[in-house]
């Protein structure tokens, strides 16, 4: 008897180490929104005199009239990134699963996986001193003979430090996640109808286009969504590479962009204190607020994806 | 226009050219016996070499016409690559028709998707080597940067920094991510579970700016503002990297097979020491890859250590008083406010990077040896 009780205490005893562990992230996660939103609040309700003399604007401004260049911004960028992104993922995802030979995919693989493993300020310090001044004679071709397309409009910027750079920047960041995503349901693409397809004289890209692609479609749509939740909460290769200015403009090439919430976060955080504080918590509140929706649609869409799935089947 | 012979196998236009013959477990068939046509691979590389050859000669010409003579590289690069669709495709609508024309130009575009995935790859590792390797010197790993100005100096004070404020943070990381895990996989099948993984999820996708956000609120309350010091960035790194642990240690768990979790408790193990003594050991490796990916993941996270830690030029051991430096806020700090030599600082920010990228490529690389040899017998 006495041993069964013992038993049961070490079993008690991890059981609740355990949940008590699980429960922390509960905990913190709660904590997060908590002190954001409590931080977050006197900016909020501040009027609009007290809040332009705190961020030191000259003429009146609210918080909403402060952050919206800033959202819209942070959804551009990562917009751009994410259109860039998703047919070069795709096309490498589908090079690895169905093109590469089978020796290579592995090692080819993880050499796209290697991206991902270059850090965010890295990737700044690339972006602002080696990828900014290759592009920017392009820039300057694109405004001078394009300018009439209202993305291409002058004046061009002279340093290259433009809001489609650091596109570029980002679309090489979510590369990876969004490759290996891809890759993942590409190979799960049951292999009867590639097997069918082939077998009634497809063509490979015919094979791909009826068979791959329809049934990885949803794994490319949650492989863009997790890639533009990080390309929306990504600071520092924005922070370093951006020249910004607060403005709404869709213009790719010009010195004047709109700032992400993020990098605007990162600029100022260090200096700031008193209101302007609140007010960088607020913008970061709703940045969570924004990857939060677009993460849990992401999800969403896999859980669904995992139950009607013929390939688990 | 079937290809009566190749039912099983790709029946592209040239099987040497596939990538993968066979791929399906079949024979390739000779290619006589096919009914179409196929452009036959020497062709097609005579038309990649020609291209090039043309290519160059025309930039060759207005090299040797322009003033400075200048090789446009990208030019001949680009025209060739122009060059050699066109005659590829061409060539393939003619002798092949056009599904094959089609498929051959899709090839090339999924080609060339990777190939211009490899381009930024190449050219960071590239420029980061040659700016860095000049001040990776001893000078670099055995100074600070109090009272320097202009050149020397070095990022000591930033690897101490990164190496205390990283391990605390795996310190308070790895037991919580842990046993989250093992709540997960051995005892959870209640709403408890589902709302933990769904919670885990959602905190993989918090951006890291917020998570430096949260502990600077939570520092502010506690401490009262104006407080920086390098555990809050501990905290701050911590709730970027639970998530990462859980997620790699549950996968882990769950490739134990349950018989081995049965056999032991058919001889009256208790449950917990079945879980410290058969399943953790089983997947020891894979939980060690598991937590060196996830400390590779956050070693390089600049912006909430920005936030919570700020910076500083000299020494400082501890981590529980004043401002650290880590060498990811280090580059950016010496990139973003260069001083009056300017070229020094930005020497020694691409010494900082280089360093950042071989520790995170030493962490990869010893995590997947780790995954490849401690692996238990039978998993690998």
């Amino acid at each position: 008897m006495a041993q069964k009780a013992q038993q049961r205490l070490g079993d008690r005893l991890f059981y609740s180490l355990s949940l008590v562990a699980g429960l922390l992230i509960l905990a913190v996660l709660l904590a997060v929104t908590v002190f954001l939103i409590a931080d977050a609040i006197p900016a909020l309700v501040a009027d609009s005199e007290t809040f332009s003399q705190a961020i030191g604007a000259s003429e009146s401004q609210s918080f909403w009239s402060y952050v919206a260049p800033l959202a819209f911004g942070t959804v551009w960028v990562a917009a751009i990134a994410l259109l860039i992104a998703t047919p070069i993922s795709v096309g490498v995802a589908l090079f690895i699963s169905h093109y590469a030979p089978r020796k290579l995919a592995g090692p080819l693989g993880y050499v796209v996986d290697l991206l991902a493993a270059v850090p965010s300020v890295v990737y700044g310090l690339w972006g602002i001193s080696v990828l900014a001044p290759s592009v920017q004679p392009i820039y300057a071709w694109l405004v001078a003979h394009f300018d009439w397309f209202p993305l291409f409009s002058g004046p061009v910027s002279g340093t290259g430090r433009t809001i489609l750079t650091v596109g570029i920047v980002l679309a090489v960041m979510i590369l990876p996640i969004m490759t290996a995503m891809c890759r993942e349901v590409f190979l799960q693409t049951p292999k009867l109808q590639e097997e069918a397809a082939l077998g009634l004289g497809a063509t490979r890209w015919e094979m791909i286009r009826l068979a791959v692609l329809p049934a990885g479609r949803s794994g490319i749509i949650s492989a863009m969504m997790l890639g533009l939740g990080r390309a929306l909460g990504e600071t520092m290769a924005v922070a370093m590479v951006l020249s910004p200015a607060a403005v709404i403009s869709f213009a790719l090439l010009t010195s004047q962009n709109p700032n992400t919430i993020a990098s605007n976060i990162a600029l100022n955080f260090p200096e700031a204190f008193g209101l302007r504080v609140n007010t960088l918590i607020a913008t970061g509140l709703i940045l969570f607020l924004i990857t939060l929706v677009v993460n849990v649609i992401a999800r969403w869409i896999i859980a669904r994806r995992k139950e009607f799935s013929g390939a688990n089947a | 226009m079937s290809h009566p012979n190749s039912t099983l196998n790709y029946p592209s236009p040239n099987p040497t050219l596939s990538g993968i013959p066979g791929a399906l477990g079949e024979q390739v068939a000779p290619a006589a016996f096919t009914t179409s046509r196929k452009l036959p691979a020497p062709l097609v590389y005579g038309f990649f070499g020609g291209a090039m050859v043309i290519s160059g000669l025309i930039f060759w010409l207005v090299a040797a016409a322009a003033a400075d003579n200048s090789f446009n590289w990208v030019g001949w690069i680009l025209i060739a690559l122009i060059i050699y669709v066109a005659a590829t495709l061409t060539a393939s609508k003619v002798v092949e028709g056009s599904r094959h024309c089609r498929a051959r130009f899709w090839k090339i575009l999924i080609y060339g998707a990777f190939i211009l995935a490899l381009i930024p790859l190449v050219s960071v590792i590239w420029s980061v080597l040659g700016a860095g390797i000049a001040r990776l010197d001893a000078d670099f790993f055995t100074n600070s940067m109090r009272n320097v100005v202009g050149e020397g100096g070095g990022a000591l004070h930033a690897v101490v920094g990164t190496i205390e404020i990283t391990l605390m943070a795996t310190a308070i990381s790895v037991p919580i991510g842990l046993l989250t895990a093992i709540y997960l996989v051995e005892y959870g099948r209640n709403w408890i579970a589902k709302t933990l993984t769904f919670l885990v999820d959602v905190m993989t996708g918090i951006p890291s700016i917020v998570a430096g956000l949260f502990a600077y609120a939570l520092f502010l309350m506690i401490l009262g503002p104006g407080q920086q010091m390098g555990f809050a960035g501990s905290i701050a790194l911590s709730v970027l990297m639970i998530p990462v642990v859980v997620r790699s240690t549950e996968e882990m768990l769950r490739l134990v097979p349950n018989e081995l979790r049965e056999a032991a408790l058919a001889l009256g193990v208790p449950r917990w020491k079945m879980i410290v003594k058969i399943v953790l050991p089983t997947s020891m490796a894979g939980i060690t890859t598991g937590v060196m990916l996830a400390i590779s993941r956050v070693i390089g996270e600049t912006a909430p250590l920005l936030v919570t830690v700020g910076l500083t030029q000299s020494m400082n051991y501890s981590l529980f008083d004043g401002s650290m430096m880590t060498l990811p806020v280090f580059v950016y700090n010496s990139y973003m406010n260069q001083g009056a030599d300017a070229q020094a600082y930005i020497d020694r920010a691409w010494a900082g990077a280089l360093t950042l990228i071989l520790i995170v490529m030493l962490l990869n690389l010893v995590a997947r040896l780790v995954a490849r040899y401690f692996a238990p017998k039978g998993m690998r």
